[in-house]
């Protein structure tokens, strides 16, 4: 990629200790040796089925997850980090420059503050504003932005919406006037007319205020929408990633191909079952050998069976890890 | 032949402290044995409260309007659902020819009873099978589902399967008392694309096996367009376009549905804007006068459409919609 990278990642391993015993030995990896970079600006889309560690890379690089191995880097002109290694200060102020948006606003927001209190928490927790007319402005300069008036301001989110407990939590995020945000899966609560809605004021917000976003979802025509840019995951390990037009125009991996091709077509006459995936998602706690797609990938060789293929270019910037995305293209 | 089930005049209310809240208002439509029906709609259209009174499974304080029927034929004649009280009388709606799988299939199976339990407490209920025969029958409905282990899988509780499994369990058991009809209220919305796929997929097989008919709710025009025969629209309790499948996703009449169908992320065209329907579905505290669809519509036509609710119009004989462009209020030009 030509851009600056906010974020990058170098050999990410996000690792859970599991089994029973505090001697245990046995971990659990959830993120496996994944390398990306995101650009600043940019909107990053992360796909993949449930349980391919799309969640755990975003917390992971909002320092919420325990990275085992690699590094990750967040640097925005202002400051740079190294997550792996940061200091408690330093942290304190990622934290200002890197938020979260959540996937479902009903839970996400507190029933007992008001909406005013709820985007002014960010604030008063981290100490950004100095006493409660600043807080106010800021609240009321995010709020206008989200599409959220004064008398909304007043009202407990119960009063609200699907659509509008979105934009009050992304009032949240923003306020606090961050760099880099995690979207995680923020509009599959939501219903079609109004998703479409989130989904422009994202993009507008992310223009406006030069956003940099982790969009994690596993709608791909979300994302194909949204995103400048798209990583395919699969079982804690990246499988593909490529700039979004290329990857829908020309997907190389099977297993991308195979996501494409389980979305219900909105035209009644393509009932195609072509390349239909069979089975699921294996257990992380038990990863197959070799290229971890092998069990449900139709063109599976004793290669793939045995050794595990690495991200190769296919084209600048388009990368997939695949054995066979050659002869299969 | 006659329908399987026919719904006339459905209105339903709901008692609360603020009074009568309108959840269903004026719906009728028919379903034939072998037909799948998309009911589609935004959260609070009324789609769930529509299909739970096939099953008279609405909450103690639902007030039925008068004139509402809903009437199952089964082979022993017409059944007046409505009128069904005790719970012997509801069998037959409840799990019998009439059986429901739901979103979420963590939340239907009881945690700490095994699957296979479940299944066979059911079949007993539903039938004078002994116990040892509804056991074969759910493994073998398992196996039909494709759970790979039916025989040890029936045994394991629904924590054990994944998110996948566990719904093809739902299915399995839905089906295990070979219902004439099947609602399945948003059965894949919970799962992943792929796992998605072949959920549709094994239904579509059903329905061709067993030949039941099947309402298939969803806010999904994608999947309704992949299973559905036809689809009916729902709006604030009102059905306000309802016709075959293909017809009415090219030819959509309703303001709303082309709204709906605008505000799908395409994949064919990547540059398509992304048009929202403006506003938020109003509180069915505070249901619009005339159309309810009014204060979100972009083609409204004056006064008629603030004040005179739209009576039903047919665009073709298989094609309805509730509008009031269509009904000869509009003064000049085409829909």
């Amino acid at each position: 990629m030509s851009g600056k990278a906010l974020i990058s990642t170098e050999g990410l391993s996000v690792g859970y200790r599991v089994g029973k015993g505090p001697f245990s030995k046995s971990v659990l990896k959830a993120v496996d040796n994944v390398s990306i970079k995101i650009e600043k600006r940019s909107f990053f889309g992360l796909v993949g089925e449930s349980g391919s560690g799309k969640t755990t890379l975003g917390r992971a690089l909002l320092n919420a997850a325990p990275i085992t191995s690699g590094s990750a880097r967040y640097d925005d002109g202002e400051v740079s980090y190294n997550l792996t290694d940061i200091d408690k200060a330093q942290l304190a102020d990622y934290r200002k420059r890197a938020q979260l948006i959540f996937q479902d606003p009903y839970a996400a927001l507190s029933p007992r503050m008001t909406v005013r209190d709820i985007i002014a928490e960010p604030l008063e927790v981290m100490k950004i504003t100095s006493g409660r007319a600043e807080t106010d402005e800021r609240v009321r300069e995010i709020a206008a932005r989200c599409r959220l008036n004064l008398e909304h301001l007043r009202r407990f989110p119960h009063a609200f919406s699907g659509g509008q407990r979105q934009r009050i939590s992304i009032a949240r995020a923003l306020v606090a006037r961050p760099q880099f945000i995690v979207a995680d899966e923020s509009v599959a609560a939501l219903d079609v007319s109004i998703q479409a809605d989130v989904l422009n004021l994202l993009k507008s917000l992310q223009a406006d205020m030069g956003l940099t976003f982790l969009f994690i979802s596993h709608d791909l025509s979300v994302v194909a929408h949204t995103c400048d840019y798209v990583a395919v995951m699969y079982l804690g390990r990246l499988v593909e990633t490529a700039p979004t037009r290329q990857l829908f125009a020309a997907p190389k991996h099977p297993y991308t191909k195979a996501l494409f091709s389980a979305i219900p077509s909105l035209d009644p006459d393509d009932q195609g079952r072509a390349q239909r995936l069979e089975g699921e998602i294996p257990s992380p706690t038990n990863q197959p050998t070799g290229c971890k797609f092998h069990t449900r990938c139709p063109h599976a060789t004793d290669l793939c069976r045995s050794q595990e293929p690495v991200m190769e270019a296919v084209q600048p910037a388009h990368e997939v890890a695949c054995h066979r995305w050659r002869e299969l293209a | 032949m006659p329908s399987l089930i026919d719904v006339e005049n459905l209105t339903l209310k709901f008692r609360t402290d603020e009074g009568l809240v309108t959840a269903v208002e004026n719906v009728s439509f028919s379903l034939q044995s072998g037909e799948i029906m998309g009911l589609v709609g935004e959260s609070g259209s009324g789609k769930s409260v529509t299909a739970k009174a096939l099953m008279h499974l609405n909450a103690s304080n639902s007030v039925y309007g008068e004139e509402s029927r809903i009437t199952l034929h089964t082979d022993g004649g017409p059944v007046d659902v409505l009128s069904l009280k005790n719970a012997a009388d509801l069998k037959v709606v409840r799990g019998g020819a009439i059986s429901m799988i739901f979103q979420e299939p963590m939340a239907s199976f009881a945690p700490s009873i095994r699957i296979g339990t479940q299944m066979v407490e059911q079949l007993q209920l539903h039938s004078d099978k002994s116990k040892a025969q509804a056991r074969e029958i759910a493994v073998e409905m398992l196996d039909r589902v494709g759970i790979s282990d039916p025989s040890t899988r029936i045994d394991q509780y629904a924590f054990e399967l994944s998110g996948g499994m566990r719904q093809r369990a739902m299915i399995a058991m839905a089906l295990s008392t070979k219902p004439r009809l099947l609602i399945a209220d948003e059965p894949t919305t919970a799962l992943d694309v792929t796992i998605q796929a072949q959920v549709l997929d094994l239904m579509k097989d059903l329905v061709k096996e067993f030949g039941m008919g099947i309402i298939f709710i969803t806010h999904d025009l994608g999947v309704v367009a992949q299973t559905a025969d036809k689809v009916s629209v729902m709006y604030l309790g009102k059905l306000i376009e309802e016709g075959p499948v293909r017809e009415v996703i090219r030819g959509a009449k309703h303001p709303y549905t082309r709204g709906l169908l605008a505000a799908l992320p395409r994949l064919d065209d990547l540059d398509a804007p992304l048009t929202p329907v403006p506003g938020d579905i109003p509180s069915p505290l505070e249901r619009p006068g005339g159309c309810v669809f009014n204060t979100r519509c972009g083609d409204v036509i004056g006064d008629a459409c603030t004040a005179t609710v739209p009576l039903e119009q047919w665009v073709d004989p298989t094609h309805r919609v509730s509008c009031h462009l269509y009904d000869g209020k509009r003064k000049s030009g085409g829909a």
